[in-house]
């Protein structure tokens, strides 16, 4: 018994430790993997043969190439990080040794997922990763968590707040819009091996080109759905921001860094199926746009700082799939937008995790303020986090997204009005993340009082301090040190293909300022609003028009809570006259409601007598031998 | 005769059967009105058997086979309907709803 | 000459015998005969000895088949034919059969349970097994029945047999419902008999592509023939007896009930419709089609809102009766589909096996409560299962994923396999069903996990009492995790196997 206490309390440093020795043989396997010439640097480990059958091969072959050893090294380093940040955050859990398997499961999961030869491993991880999220997202399955209201008083000496279990329906809220996005995945696999004969990466890439173009677009359009699930695009992010319920650093590692990019790097994966087809490479360019968009005006009206990240999240995983919708010029710049924001953003995520462990679990922006003072190294690396995603020069974030853009406008055609949208982004993504870092580390002090915030311990802290770095160097260290286009580029260029040719610095150097000077213009406009002495919430309230659509977080939820519960709901009321509609939120919760409502009335047919069973036998007999005998 | 005749005439034995299983609530009568379902499907055989001039006699072997089925049938039958009755000192089979839903 | 003296100078026209053809089947017959003699005349035989006992029997059927293994013919005048399925069945029955017999032997580790069944349950058990592969092999309406119905009166019997009130329901509607189905059944085959002049199916093959049989009359009974057997596969909307009394019978004799009574009955689903009335494939696909639709989708929505193991697993059941459905509306063009069939069977039964196993190990964790109507298995006493006890909990885990059809479990490999020969055979409206019906059914399997992982135990977990000592469970639950895993990480033998029973004899 003593020796088991003392294991659990030890479970948070050998699962870190797992972590970052996966980590060292990652970036062992990755100088390995330099030492070859560019175009030798794929990989095929032939593992065990799962089975095979006929013309099916399946086996647990893994691939090492740049692309997957990217992925490799970021998912196995923030993990680490992560890992390191959970033994304080966790400390007081009782369940910590439960949490720190399931998130070591995870990024075995997710290594599967990167390092897959075949779309049937790559399933396998697909799979894993999101029974992995469900699990970490209901992990406090009966935790009273904040409910931030977003019209709520400021606080004067008691906060307003209220309390509720919302972390199970999140999590069934996630599993659905993941299971959703699976469906495509699985016809998508269903209908390649009907077309190919095959799923192993190479054979399928390989006759990629010479599918028929309608075939092209209905796997990719398939396979993008799977995306759209999984990296919480338009229409399924919704699951997103709720998954916030989960431990923070479950949201940093998962629904930040690594879990929710999958998409991203499917669709980079498999570019060739995208290639092959305009329409569904069109529909990515228009649904990553439109997500980025319409996730930064929501982000400005939150007041929950988990969610406010989250938007964020969903909003730069946009310009993600922005970049690798884009063809060969902008694939490279996707990827390296996934790594910078993997990086700021995981720290975004800590440092607002810290903010919360100094300050009673509290998520409410309204009762921060000042706590610059309180917590130093949370501050100074949420600012140089806040650099990075805002797109302050020579930070991480400004090359990636700037990339991004630059690809997007040579690009021409539509993607013109994807760096359109993408640069008035990034104007509000200057404005969000500056409301953020001012309403909660700048101006006066809004806590209640009786609470004394206070700095995170060493364990936590540190790898806030690591990721800071990197957030401030990755950019800089991966694209400039060789020159134009990059190392980063180069180093992906046998997975993803060339671009064409390289456009001029001069007008490269005129996008960059149009978007650096935009956001310049969105976080002074959060400064003189949030900053100088002003009352926000006066404003707020004077304007409520206006802002209340964006608190509400453009009604998208409502919308379609009322078309799947309401209308559900009318149908099942019809069905059966109770419907039980309590607990009910958001679109997705109103599916699994639509099926639970017709079910308990389809249940009603279970009486329990066996004549009204006898009876039902004889219907069906009645129905089939008509069907039979009188059909035409 | 022609073969209608006793086909009609097992399909309203069967069609009566069918009607005693779905609106008696004594057990003992569904079982009876189970096994007149069979013997119209006696008829059936019988009658096709007749009309075929089957050699093999296919029909009539399978009725008897029937036969003895059903014998065994309502044997294991009563023998169920008894120990409810034991139990719960009903054959109505419209109480014996505690499984449902 | 005298007519009698020429008559008796000409040999007899006896059939032939083929006594090796049928040997798998006599020897359960005899097992079953001599388990009843013992029970009989050695009331005080401990259950363990009858479990030896009908173990020995069930090794000798498995060697007798393992001997006629590479035996393809049509015996008794073409009523018994042994081809792929007949073989393939016989394998997979006798295995559900051994698991079975284990689990109803553990009944012995505490005295007095009201759930066990008396020492009778080891013959009816082999009787039932004799029925149900001879089902698989029947290649005659009329063996179709006699088979039928030996299966089912052993199970009647099996249902009820214990002091619980809820048993002896489910036996009464199982009883009921499963006479009342038959005699449509039998219906069935009187309509075929009048409209081919043969119940034997290869002469039905053959009069099906005839033109001057009578239609009508022909597709009246291939009509009630489907009723008969969608009623033993449990499909809508034949199914409602299924969660009652998977419900209300004692959980090995569900578990039997749900593995094996599977197995036989799309066994003798795919050689009447795929393979003797293949000819009419235009005619009924889309009855089962259609019946394939509404069963995963009701399977699956109303497993959703069950709050009893027993019961949702009961809809499980139905639901997965959907997917095989696919397999044969896909079978009669697509011979991968009766491959794709015998192998989900084979994964299914030990998949669905194992979760009765842990539902029967958890019933057993309360104090023995005599009142009760029914055996204790609601999703309640599964809160906090992992905390109390882990094995149980993670086998559960790994049959709840293998059901859901999540790789590299068996379960995805079953439903995988049988879908793509829907795609081939160009039933994908019917895929995409499917593939949205396991998708909803993801819910209530990891719903279950969710309950076992995520939540506190109630009540004081001090006050529960130990299982007993539970061998025979354990080795059953051992050997059925360990079959869900290794047939999903070397699906492949299993599949080749699959693979040589596409060719149906008669």
């Amino acid at each position: 018994m003593l020796f088991g206490q003392r294991l659990r309390a030890l479970a948070g440093w050998i699962a870190t430790l797992a972590v970052a020795a996966a980590f060292v043989v990652a970036l062992a396997a990755f100088f390995e993997l330099l030492s070859h010439p560019g175009e030798e640097r794929t990989q095929i480990l032939r593992g065990y043969e799962w089975f095979t059958s006929g013309d099916l091969r399946v086996a647990f072959d893994l691939r090492w190439d740049p692309l997957s050893a990217l992925m490799a090294l970021v998912v196995t380093g923030v993990s680490s990080l992560i890992h390191l940040y959970s033994i304080g955050y966790m400390e007081h859990d009782e369940r910590r040794e439960t949490f720190f398997s399931w998130l070591n499961l995870f990024v075995a999961s997710m290594l599967v997922l990167v390092l897959a030869q075949n779309f049937l491993v790559m399933f396998l991880g697909w799979e894993g990763v999101g029974l992995c999220s469900y699990l970490l997202v209901g992990f406090w399955f009966n935790r009273r968590l904040l409910v931030v209201n977003p019209l709520g008083r400021l606080v004067e000496g008691e906060p307003d707040d209220t309390r509720e279990v919302w972390a199970p329906p999140a999590a069934k809220k996630a599993f659905l819009a993941n299971r959703i996005g699976d469906v495509g995945f699985l016809l998508a696999m269903f209908l390649i091996f009907a077309t190919t004969g095959s799923l192993d990466f190479d054979v399928v890439f390989g006759e990629a080109g010479a599918l028929a173009a309608g075939t092209a677009t209905a796997i990719a359009l398939l396979l993008f759905l799977a995306c759209t699930g999984k990296s919480a695009q338009f229409p399924l992010y919704v699951w997103l921001p709720d998954a916030m319920a989960g431990p923070t650093p479950v949201s940093a590692l998962i629904h930040a860094a690594t879990m929710v990019t999958a998409g991203v790097f499917l669709v980079a994966r498999t570019h060739t199926i995208f290639e092959a087809s305009g329409t569904a490479q069109t529909v990515v360019l228009l649904v990553g746009a439109g997500t980025a968009l319409l996730a930064a005006l929501i982000a400005i009206g939150q007041d929950d700082i988990k969610k406010i990240l989250a938007y964020s999240t969903v909003s730069q995983l946009g310009y993600m799939f922005i970049g690798v919708a884009l063809g060969p010029i902008g694939y490279a710049a996707g990827m390296l937008h996934l790594v910078t924001h993997a990086f700021f953003k995981a720290q975004l995520f800590l440092g607002a995790g810290s903010v919360m462990h100094g300050n009673d679990d509290d998520t409410d922006i309204k009762h921060f303020g000042g706590l610059r003072s309180a917590m130093p190294i949370t501050f100074w690396t949420t600012m140089a986090a806040w650099a990075a995603i805002v797109g302050v020069p020579f930070t991480s974030g400004f090359y990636s997204k700037d990339q991004v853009l630059a690809a997007a406008f040579e690009h021409g055609g539509i993607g013109l009005l994807a760096w359109a949208i993408g640069v008035f982004t990034a104007g509000l993504t200057a404005f969000y993340m500056s409301r953020y870092v001012f309403l909660t580390f700048f101006g006066e002090r809004r806590w209640p009082e009786g609470r004394h915030p206070h700095e995170s311990p060493p364990v936590m802290t540190v790898p806030l301090i690591v990721l800071a770095v990197l957030a401030l160097v990755a950019g800089f260290a991966l694209t400039t040190f060789t020159g134009e286009g990059g190392r980063f580029q180069a180093f992906l260029e046998p997975v993803l293909g060339a671009p064409e040719e390289h456009e001029s610095l001069a007008a490269a150097a005129g996008l960059s300022a149009a978007a650096t000077g935009l956001a310049a213009v969105g976080a002074i406009v959060a400064w003189l609003l949030y900053v100088r002495p002003f009352d926000w919430l006066a404003l707020r309230r004077r304007w409520a028009g206006a802002w209340r659509p964006l608190a509400e977080k453009l009604y998208v939820d409502q919308v379609y809570e009322f078309f799947t519960v309401n209308l559900g709901g009318a149908l099942a009321a019809f069905l059966a006259r109770n419907v039980d509609q309590r607990g009910i939120d958001g679109a997705v919760n109103g599916v699994a409601e639509l099926v639970g409502s017709s079910a308990r009335s389809g249940r009603r047919l279970q009486s329990g007598l066996v004549r009204s069973y006898a009876l039902g036998v004889l219907g069906g007999a009645v129905l089939i031998v008509a069907f039979l005998v009188f059909r035409p | 005769m022609p073969l209608m005749y006793p086909l009609v005439f097992a399909a309203f034995l069967f069609s009566a059967g069918v009607y005693g299983v779905l609106a008696r609530r004594n057990a003992v009568m569904v079982l009876m009105s189970i096994e007149l379902m069979l013997n119209a499907v006696n008829v059936n055989l019988v009658a096709f058997n007749a009309y075929l001039r089957d050699e093999l006699v296919s029909g009539q072997v399978f009725a008897l086979f029937v036969i003895a089925v059903a014998a065994a049938e309502v044997g294991i039958g009563l023998a169920i309907v008894l120990l409810i009755f034991r139990n719960r000192e009903t054959v109505n089979i419209d109480e014996v709803d505690l499984l449902r839903w | 000459m005298h007519p009698l003296a020429q008559a008796t100078t000409q040999p007899l026209p006896l059939p032939e015998v083929d006594w090796r053809a049928i040997a798998p089947e006599l020897a359960l017959a005899v097992a079953g005969v001599v388990l009843l003699l013992v029970v009989a005349f050695w009331p005080r035989a401990g259950r363990g000895v009858l479990a030896g006992l009908t173990l020995a029997g069930l090794a000798a059927a498995a060697a007798l088949t393992v001997w006629n293994w590479d035996l393809e013919r049509v015996a008794f005048e073409g009523a018994v034919s042994l081809d792929g399925i007949t073989r393939y069945a016989r394998a997979v029955l006798l295995a559900v059969g051994a698991l079975a017999t284990l689990m109803v032997a553990q009944g012995d580790s505490r005295e007095g349970e009201p759930d066990d069944s008396p020492p009778e349950v080891f013959p009816l058990l082999l009787f039932a097994l004799l029925g149900m592969v001879l089902l698989a092999a029947a290649s005659d309406l009329l063996v179709v029945f006699i088979a039928l119905e030996i299966l089912s009166l052993s199970l009647y019997v099996m249902a009820g047999e214990t002091r619980r009130l809820a048993a002896q329901e489910a036996a009464m509607k199982y009883f009921l419902l499963g006479a009342f189905s038959s005699a449509f059944l039998l219906y069935g085959i009187a309509l075929c008999y009048g409209a081919t002049g043969s119940t034997n199916l290869l002469e039905i093959a053959d009069a099906t592509g005839d033109p001057t049989a009578d239609g009508t009359l022909l597709l009246a009974g291939v009509g009630l023939l489907a009723v008969g057997f969608l009623f033993k596969v449990s499909a809508v909307p034949f199914h409602m007896w299924t969660p009652d009394v998977y419900q209300g019978t004692p959980t090995p004799v569900a578990a039997f009930m749900a593995a094996a009574t599977k197995v036989a009955g799309f066994a003798v689903f795919l050689r009447v419709f795929a393979g003797a009335l293949g000819g009419l494939v235009v005619s009924w696909r889309p009855v089962i089609a259609g019946a394939a639709v509404l069963t995963m989708l009701v399977g699956a929505a109303l497993a959703v809102v069950q709050t009893d193991l027993k019961r949702m697993l009961a809809y499980s059941s139905i639901s997965h009766a959907g997917y095989l459905l696919v397999g044969v509306a896909a079978a009669a063009t697509v011979p991968a589909g009766v491959s794709a069939s015998m192998f989900y069977l084979l994964t299914y039964a030990f998949m669905v096996m194992g979760a009765f196993m842990v539902v029967q190990y958890v019933s057993r964790l309360g104090p023995p409560d005599d009142d009760a109507i029914g055996e204790r298995s609601s999703l309640e006493d599964y809160r906090g299962l992992a905390r109390r006890h882990p094995w149980a909990a993670g086998l559960l885990a790994v049959f709840m994923l293998a059901l859901t059809g999540i790789p590299p479990l068996s379960g995805f490999w079953a439903k995988y396999y049988v879908f793509l020969a829907g795609i081939e055979a160009g039933l994908t409206w019917l895929v995409v069903v499917a593939v949205i019906s396991s998708v909803i059914s993801a819910f209530f399997y990891l719903r279950v996990l969710v309950v076992a992982y995520l939540q506190e135990p109630v009540g004081d977990p001090g006050a529960e009492t130990a299982p007993g000592r539970t061998p025979a469970l354990g080795v059953a639950l051992g050997l059925a995790g360990l079959l869900t895993v290794a047939i999903g990480l070397a699906p492949e033998a299993l599949i080749a196997a699959a693979r040589s029973a596409e060719r149906i004899l008669g």
